[in-house]
């Protein structure tokens, strides 16, 4: 069967690219730190050496529009191309090209059904920063095959954070039933507190350090009971707008599994919201061999 | 109280170059055209299987029509949608980085939560 060799949780910051990018006067202050901490986190993905990339994300009303918005989504396709227009012009991102594990996307679809989840599948997927930012952070060279799930935390009516938890869980178990040996990472981005298209936005840190405190320590220490308790689609509007992108971090957890410690955790605090990088080793994995 | 039609102008005009400088050089005509034009256009469909009764009203044409990102909050537009579109708009037009990002967020400083209801 597949290994799951690394879990791989993170946020998703647009802005990357272009401040790790860009030089002289444009280069921003923060960036040096930054790139320092980016470099540090890609190699707890190098280390787990994988052949497979099952990415989570979130279609940013970019292919999925509301006369046909899908809750959790799996591409199955043999290539995808990525980043858009819009990404292009505000965020300098340049476009991608990516294989596609074709046969594993088939697999989690049909499996996945079968347990319970009536997923949407896209045999034509262009795939979004919420993709590529991963990509462009921990795999720049994308060079890996990869499985993109993507999930609802956008267009209300949203799936309650229970369900994203549990996709998580499903996921996990249906990659390690998945026959074959290769080596698979799930790696999954969302949001700590964010606000977008409102007052608290670009603030000099996230909307709500406080929250972005507990739900880092929640995601470190596995504290699914505690966050479940928490955090409702309803309590999600408090600490900023757009702070649903929070539930991908919880299905990210429902991977890694109950109370599974982060074996490696990290952020740093920028201006308009925190940046926040977890990897979780698998029991008998042999990245946590490697990183002993 | 056409929530979706709103949002439906801003994601198209956000994903087509062409349309967002017509949209920053003439608001009121462009609204004017989309609406008569494109607001029945399903986007997954051929122009001819279109729908037959999506309209804005007053106030929601009026928000377009004066690119009043304030009143479009206060409609309950998707906020990641009318940040998205504004900053292609104007960020342009402003010297510091995140200058027009900050300029928005104190236009609504006057809001608290609970915001405006963004469901359609």
């Amino acid at each position: 069967m597949a290994q799951v060799v690394a879990v791989i949780a993170s946020t998703h910051h647009p802005f990357y690219y272009r401040a790790s990018t860009s030089t002289g006067d444009d280069r921003p202050p923060f960036a040096d730190e930054w790139v320092a901490k980016i470099e540090r986190f890609r190699e707890t993905l190098t280390r787990a050496n994988p052949d497979v990339l099952v990415m989570v994300g979130s279609d940013h009303f970019h292919q999925f529009w509301l006369d046909n918005m899908p809750q959790f989504l799996i591409g199955k396709a043999p290539f995808y191309d990525a980043n858009y227009y819009n990404e292009e012009r505000e965020f300098g991102l340049p476009r991608m090209f990516l294989k596609g594990q074709e046969d594993l996307s088939a697999y989690l679809l049909r499996e996945g059904m079968d347990a319970g989840f009536d997923l949407a599948f896209s045999n034509e997927l262009r795939i979004d920063h919420s993709i590529t930012c991963p990509l462009i952070t921990l795999r720049p060279q994308a060079d890996l095959p990869i499985v993109p799930v993507y999930t609802n935390i956008f267009a209300p009516p949203l799936p309650r954070p229970g369900r994203f938890v549990q996709l998580g869980k499903t996921i996990r178990q249906l990659v390690e039933s998945w026959p074959g040996d290769a080596r698979v990472a799930i790696i999954g981005t969302g949001h700590l507190s964010l606000e977008l298209g409102g007052p608290r936005q670009f603030g000099p840190h996230g909307p709500d350090p406080e929250f972005d405190r507990k739900a880092v320590e929640w995601i470190a220490s596995g504290d699914l009971e505690s966050a479940l308790a928490e955090v409702s689609l309803d309590s999600l509007w408090l600490p900023g707008n757009a702070t649903h992108g929070f539930m991908d971090f919880m299905l990210m957890m429902g991977v890694a599994g109950e109370n599974a410690k982060a074996d490696y955790t990290d952020s740093l605090d920028l201006f308009h919201t925190m940046e926040a990088y977890f990897t979780w080793y698998p029991r008998g994995g042999a990245g946590r061999e490697e990183l002993a | 109280m056409s929530k979706y039609l709103l949002d439906k102008f801003l994601y198209t005009v956000d994903r087509d170059p062409e349309l967002v400088e017509r949209y920053r050089e003439d608001p009121r005509g462009t609204v004017r055209w989309w609406e008569a034009e494109r607001a029945n256009v399903i986007v997954n469909l051929p122009e001819m299987e279109r729908s037959t009764w999506l309209k804005f009203t007053d106030a929601e044409r009026e928000a377009l029509a004066n690119h009043d990102y304030v009143k479009l909050f206060e409609l309950g537009a998707h906020h990641f949608l009318t940040l998205t579109l504004f900053i292609a708009l104007f960020e342009r037009d402003y010297d510091e980085p995140l200058a027009f990002q900050k300029e928005f967020a104190s236009k609504l400083s006057h809001w608290s939560l609970p915001y405006p209801d963004i469901s359609t």
